[in-house]
């Protein structure tokens, strides 16, 4: 079917700890682990149900809709130009 | 994804919870809430107690607050009186929430003040690693309850109902997105709401009692749970010795910091301007 | 002016709190603390305050310091039994550098003890009740007045030094009622918690590591920071290194014991030439005071030297006083406490002579002027 969406697997690989849940629960077994790093195998396979990013404990993996702009940055009434952690020049 | 992420102190990820912990599905499912609700981060204040799923506040970026073990609600109720315009939520697990800080927990439900309570109940002390809880059922093991726990476990949710809570939910980290929505309803609940969510704890919880891994955990929490809509309409023995999950109770009642706030209005005197403590001390004893 | 007014210690602890700008109460009701609960209850409305009795002491010590990080100042009393259930938190609040004030009425203890029985048996409680080093700041009224008095000083100085507070009274001081002037509120002279000006790069625990103060924000003001009793570096994140822990306690306890001179307060009478010296604090002090003049009217050299802050403890002053005594006396309602302070202080210049009474009542003066004449012989 040709208006088949298709998603990118946005992977955050230093907070993944490789606990496996997204690759047992993928409906389409997209997912695998690679070197205990979770990898998009198969993403055109991918439905874009998003229970991977649901259950990630470490969020450490977001669906994207490859056509999808992101959502404009919200403007907060507080100026952060310096986040509160920034170190001190 | 990328909505949630700005309600998260980045540079503190990774996190310390173990690989396959629910605790930081928990937390997603609840920032999932906060997004959908466009919460104003500047209004938000997350309290904690002590042990894993206490950890959860430093990771989030709000006024966050690590107190002592079992006294989150305590400290929180200081919180929210003081500051009724802010949305206050404490994170706390089943040691701290109904071991030592049982007594806080009835409290705060009684007075039906408006805290959302997540409880990340993964049936174990997982930061001392792994010791029985209150939530352990009873047969489990425990590094101390070796040859199986004898106690029996609290009904946690029927628990906050009995005490006063006015919104009370049970949730998973199997079933994530039911447990967004629960925690969306707890957080515009006006009164004391408490979202007990049963999580897997692999490393001692799951090892300790050969259930196995996160997956495994996973499965486990799914198959001792039944949506209580469903429940409704099941024969009994399909549901016998089942946790139901989903909203279980909710009745508004009057809250406690409107309540009191009334009794301020009742009684304010105007004391021009007098910035705190009585103008006249001959009259204060009237 | 002020017109003078009958007035109970606890009364005027809670008025003394409420002219310091209280705007939040959280206690338990315990003997012979309740009336500040019960007066609190009743006025704290009056000025848009906010009061709750919680369900124990661990509650209400928990409650006031969620409160005070919101920006207002905030008070709990009670008594030895609840006193020993907030110790935990007690030290939460030193070490996270939350400014709360605790009065202790103290009554016989230990255990339920005498609940309506004076005493002076939680010193050092008052300092190393909760665990660990820690800063903390104890001041000990004498009479009504002082309730009042040491109640204002007491927020002002959790305010300047970011440390809890406790004002240390006991059933005679809280429930005896004096002839009291007290000053019109307008000229009282109050502090508060200096804040940062915006939550860019704030950094909540950044000071001076020679017991600097750091700035305090608010919660739900946008500086969205965190609070952690776990040992924590300059942002309040929390950390483990050996240098940001060392770094961290040092700083804290230097906050007290830095400023002693500055935080010091104590009375004396006839202590120029004194060769016995009477140290003793609240209404020992009172009874030890009758007996110092009674021993001076028959020619003996006595001095009275009342601490009005307990911890830090003012050594130099005692050190000094004690220089020419020929021995030094400690009266007080326990069987030796403030006493030990007062050896180590005064060392080998002079004996020093524990008075201890234990048996619920005050000293009678000739108790003392006995004991006074004995060391005088």
């Amino acid at each position: 079917m040709s208006d088949k969406k298709s998603y990118v697997h946005v992977i955050r690989e230093k907070w993944c700890k490789g606990c496996n849940i997204c690759v047992a629960y993928c409906p389409k077994k997209v997912l695998t682990l690679v070197n205990g790093k979770v990898f998009a195998e198969r993403p055109h396979d991918c439905i874009g149900c998003r229970l991977c990013e649901l259950r990630c404990p470490d969020f450490a993996i977001e669906i994207r809709e490859a056509s999808a702009v992101p959502e404009p940055e919200e403007e907060t009434t507080v100026d952060y130009s310096i986040p509160p952690e920034a170190t001190h020049a | 994804m990328s909505d949630i992420l700005k309600y998260f102190r980045q540079d503190r990820l990774p996190h310390i919870w173990c690989p396959g912990c629910g605790h930081g599905t928990v937390t997603g499912a609840l920032v999932r809430a906060i997004a959908r609700l466009k919460l104003d981060k500047n209004k938000v204040c997350v309290v904690s107690g002590i042990g894993c799923s206490s950890r959860a506040p430093g990771y989030l970026d709000f006024d966050t607050l690590h107190t002592a073990h079992g006294r989150a609600l305590a400290f929180a109720t200081g919180i929210k009186l003081a500051r009724p315009d802010l949305k206050v939520i404490v994170m706390t697990g089943d040691g701290d929430c109904t071991a030592i800080g049982g007594n806080h927990f009835i409290h705060a439900a009684r007075r039906n003040i408006d805290i959302t309570t997540i409880v990340m109940n993964n049936n174990i002390y997982g930061m001392t690693s792994g010791q029985y809880s209150p939530m352990t059922p009873k047969g489990f093991l425990g590094t101390t309850a070796p040859y199986g726990n004898v106690e029996r476990t609290f009904d946690l949710c029927k628990l906050a109902e009995a005490a006063g809570a006015t919104y009370v939910a049970r949730g998973t980290a199997y079933h994530a997105q039911m447990l967004v929505d629960l925690c969306e309803q707890a957080l515009t609940h006006r009164g004391f709401s408490v979202v007990e969510a049963l999580t897997q704890c692999p490393t001692y919880f799951g090892r300790k009692n050969k259930v196995g891994g996160a997956v495994e955990l996973l499965e486990w929490i799914k198959d001792r749970t039944v949506n209580s809509k469903a429940a409704a309409v099941l024969p009994p023995e399909k549901t016998a010795g089942k946790l139901l999950i989903g909203e279980l109770y909710k009745n508004p009642q009057p809250e406690f910091c409107d309540e009191y706030d009334k009794v301020i209005a009742q009684v304010q005197r105007k004391f021009d301007g007098f910035r705190g403590g009585v103008r006249g001390c001959e009259q204060n004893s009237d | 002016m002020p017109s003078a007014k009958l007035m109970q210690g606890n009364e005027a602890c809670t008025i003394g709190a409420l002219v310091a700008g209280l705007e939040f109460f959280a206690g338990y009701p315990i003997t012979p603390s309740t009336e500040i609960a019960e007066l609190c209850s009743e006025e704290l409305p009056k000025v848009g305050g906010k009061f709750v009795q919680m369900e124990d002491e661990i509650g209400s010590i928990a409650a006031i310091i969620g409160a005070s990080l919101t920006g207002k100042k905030a008070m709990t009393a009670t008594s030895g039994p609840g006193f020993s259930l907030m110790q935990e938190s007690l030290g939460y609040a030193s070490e996270t550098e939350v400014p709360v004030v605790i009065i202790n009425v103290q009554r016989m203890g230990p255990s339920t003890g005498m609940p309506t029985s004076p005493a002076q048996g939680d010193v050092m409680q008052a300092r190393w009740g909760t665990h660990g080093d820690h800063p903390v700041i104890v001041l000990a009224p004498g009479n009504v007045k002082e309730c009042f008095d040491l109640t204002v000083r007491a927020f002002n100085l959790a305010e300047r030094y970011r440390v809890p507070v406790v004002v240390l009274t006991d059933e005679v001081i809280g429930h005896m009622r004096e002839k009291v002037v007290l000053p019109d509120w307008k000229d009282v002279e109050v502090e508060d918690r200096a804040r940062p000006a915006a939550p860019g790069g704030y950094r909540p625990y950044e000071a001076d590591p020679d017991g600097g103060v750091p700035l305090m924000a608010p919660f739900g003001e946008g500086y969205r920071w965190h609070v952690t009793g776990l040992f924590h570096d300059e942002t309040g994140f929390p950390s483990g290194k050996a240098e940001v822990a060392d770094r961290l306690l040092r700083r804290l306890d230097r906050k007290v014991s830095k400023n002693e001179p500055v935080i010091r307060d104590y009375v004396t009478e006839s202590t120029e030439d004194c060769e016995i010296l009477v140290v003793s604090f609240g209404s020992s002090a009172m009874s030890a005071l009758s007996a110092v003049r009674r021993a001076r009217r028959e020619g003996v050299k006595a001095g009275m030297l009342r601490l009005k802050t307990i911890w830090p403890f003012p050594e130099e002053v005692v050190r000094e006083l004690s220089k020419s005594a020929k021995a030094v006396l400690v009266p007080e309602m326990n069987l030796g406490q403030l006493a030990y302070e007062v050896e180590r202080t005064v060392g080998c210049h002079a004996p020093v002579v524990r008075i201890g009474k234990v048996n619920g009542d005050l000293f009678r003066p000739d108790e003392i002027h006995d004991k006074i004449m004995e060391a005088a012989k």
